[in-house]
């Protein structure tokens, strides 16, 4: 057996005084990191196949279980750390490249916490949302530039097919497949209730979901899996995606072993096979392709519904956005660096890309200046983690914002970030039929539902702290911002003043 | 019991042992290897596991069993008077679910009767992971 280099991470701790032995560690680790032995009636902890879900802790009846980051340790390098010489032993025995799952963990600066919001003093009123009107509800879609009236002073103009959203959020695109049924089921539940929408992600729409139409997006991507006139039809709107923050310019892999009856069916293709999403849509090298396949996503709705086109914040952003608006789609939906993913490459996931503060305040400017902002709507994605970011990326100039990490975490997802295993012991990123019948969507599409009508809430506090009672008239409010601890240029990317200007 | 959303954990178990040991805190309940034995138990198949525990009869085949007058109904619940209890077990035997079990000292029968003395919502309820155990009034 040759030497295996690689120390586990993590260790399990268990308290003995504590443990009564019901061995619910033993039977709820799918990585079979707690294993009992009857002949001398004790629990064993295997490290090294511990991934820090935190299952086994959740439901320890005696909280008898914590896991803690292992103290063994490497000769101090600040250069080469324990992580990079572990992923270094790990390529040298699998020749492999490394994988990762949910966002960029790097510590790259988080635009949003260094962005302060502004409240009323004094020379103007702040509202209390509890006792005032205050509305957040949007509009995603093409906006018309002119109303005109006929002579009785009816509307003639005739508006463009949008999104109407209760409050400024929608799940992000996570395939079937990448997650399980329960955890689609509990989103387009939550969507539901909330009067938002939710996002099939490039893997087709599940037969049972079609009843949710009404708010589900429908995604087509380069693997153009699932993708037929009745699944176009069932939803609120089309999204084309063109990137993904977590691996901009690469495409996407579902390993054969996880498509199953059901994912077969969904993405109309064979049991077992691999389905893979080629890193270009093949038909699109140009804004023309791109305006082609726009319009016949139109075409074939009956332009019914608006079309999204998805990319990842990448350097040129701003640029490709305008030329996104110019190709007849109704919303661009940008994905910052920190978005996640069910797997991605290590290295892609950890160095390409660019933060989304910085791509919407840039892409909302361009438009500005081109005078082609109401051709659009914006929305964000890519680590939106509280209210307070959503109202900082509104004031930026996003419509909306999608949330898919959030939502996920909200469902029981402890970011251990090794959803590419496909033994996610909380019932999400699996298609094991016994993990999958963890997630009972029945309380994961409440707990979804809480989180969101929190949000609201404080959105709404903000607002009134601000003396705003819209979200329309925050969006693109960047006066409402102010950068600390940034330096002349980020403010200049901003539009925004230094905290004390 | 929604067998759809067992996941066999066998928490209900431990749950129902602990509240119905007497002792307030769980790691001594199941100290000293003292034989508490849960009123539930689930049952574990290839794909599909379940927890059973008293069905409530509204005709309980224990009651007509019993020798003594031991069981009766009060309010919808199966109950057993360990005072009248001789601990024949015939009530073991004619439960067709195999909910009634011995108890500790082995000479009385016990078995579930829904937390009504450990504060009313079943312990084995409230500590489902999974919410496959639910409390329902079924008329």
């Amino acid at each position: 057996m040759p030497i295996n280099y690689i120390y586990p991470e993590y260790e399990i701790i268990r308290d003995k005084n504590k443990c009564i032995k019901c061995k619910v560690c033993v039977r709820q680790c799918s990585n079979e990191a707690h294993t009992y032995d009857e002949e001398l009636d004790c629990l064993y902890e295997h490290n090294e196949r511990c991934v820090n879900c935190h299952r086994c802790v959740a439901l320890c009846p005696t909280r008898a279980l914590k896991i803690v980051k292992t103290d063994h340790t490497f000769r101090e390098n600040y250069n080469f750390t324990g992580e990079l010489i572990n992923e270094i032993y790990r390529q040298a025995e699998s020749g492999g490249v490394l994988l990762s799952s949910m966002g960029n963990p790097k510590p790259f600066p988080v635009y949003w916490d260094k962005l302060l919001i502004n409240a009323s003093q004094v020379t103007n009123p702040s509202i209390d949302p509890l006792r005032e009107p205050m509305e957040t509800k949007v509009f995603l879609g093409k906006k018309v530039s002119k109303v005109e009236f006929d002579e009785n002073g009816e509307v003639i103009t005739k508006g463009y097919p949008n999104l109407e959203l209760s409050m400024p959020i929608l799940f992000s695109a996570m395939s079937y497949g990448s997650i399980s049924k329960n955890a689609h089921e509990a989103l387009a539940r939550a969507a539901q209730e909330l009067g938002i929408y939710y996002n099939t992600g490039e893997g087709g729409l599940h037969k049972d979901f079609y009843k949710y139409g009404k708010n589900t997006i429908v995604q087509v991507a380069s693997g153009r899996f699932g993708v037929h006139k009745g699944y176009l039809e069932a939803g609120a709107a089309i999204e084309i995606k063109m990137g993904q923050g977590a691996k901009p310019g690469i495409g996407g892999h579902l390993p054969g072993e996880k498509i199953g009856e059901d994912i077969s069916a969904t993405r109309m293709i064979p049991q077992g096979t691999d389905a893979i999403s080629p890193a270009p849509h093949h038909d699109i090298y140009s804004i023309e392709d791109l305006r082609q396949l726009v319009y016949s996503l139109k075409e074939a709705t009956n332009y019914e519904k608006p079309v999204i086109v998805k990319i990842a914040a990448v350097h040129n952003v701003a640029a490709i956005a305008s030329g996104i608006a110019r190709s007849g789609a109704d919303i661009i939906a940008i994905d910052g660096f920190r978005g996640g993913t069910g797997a991605a490459p290590t290295r892609i996931r950890d160095n390409v890309g660019i933060p989304i503060e910085l791509a919407l305040a840039a892409v909302d400017q361009r438009l500005r200046e081109e005078g082609i902002r109401n051709e659009v709507s914006i929305v964000i994605a890519g680590s939106i983690r509280n209210s307070a970011d959503i109202v900082k990326a509104v004031a930026l100039g996003a419509d909306a914002v999608y949330i898919g990490t959030a939502a996920l975490l909200a469902i029981g997802c402890h970011l251990c970030r090794d959803c590419q295993s496909g033994k996610c012991n909380w019932g999400i990123a699996t298609q094991r039929e016994d993990l999958v019948k963890r997630l009972n969507p029945d309380i994961a599409y409440k707990r979804l539902v809480n989180l969101l009508t929190a949000w609201n809430h404080e959105i709404m506090e903000m607002m009134g702290g601000m003396g705003i009672n819209s979200i329309e008239a925050l969006r693109g409010n960047r006066l409402m911002l102010r950068g600390v601890g940034l330096n002349e240029k980020e403010l200049e990317i901003f539009g925004i003043k230094h905290a004390g200007e | 019991m929604n067998e759809e959303w067992c996941l066999g954990c066998h928490l209900c178990e431990y749950f129902c042992a602990f509240v119905n040991s007497g002792e307030k805190y769980m790691p001594k309940a199941f100290a000293l290897n003292r034989q508490n034995v849960p009123n539930i138990t689930v049952e574990e198949g290839d794909r599909i596991n379940f927890a059973v525990n008293c069905r409530q009869c509204d005709e309980p085949l224990c009651k007509k069993g019993c020798i003594t007058g031991a069981i009766s109904v009060k309010d919808g619940v199966v109950t057993i008077d360990t005072e009248k209890c001789v601990g024949c077990f015939t009530c073991i035997l004619s439960c067709p679910y195999g909910a009634v079990v011995p108890n500790k000292e082995g000479k009385a029968a016990k078995k579930c009767e829904l937390c009504i003395s450990n504060g009313g919502i079943p312990a084995c309820v409230t500590n489902c992971p999974n919410r496959a155990i639910v409390l329902e009034e079924v008329y």
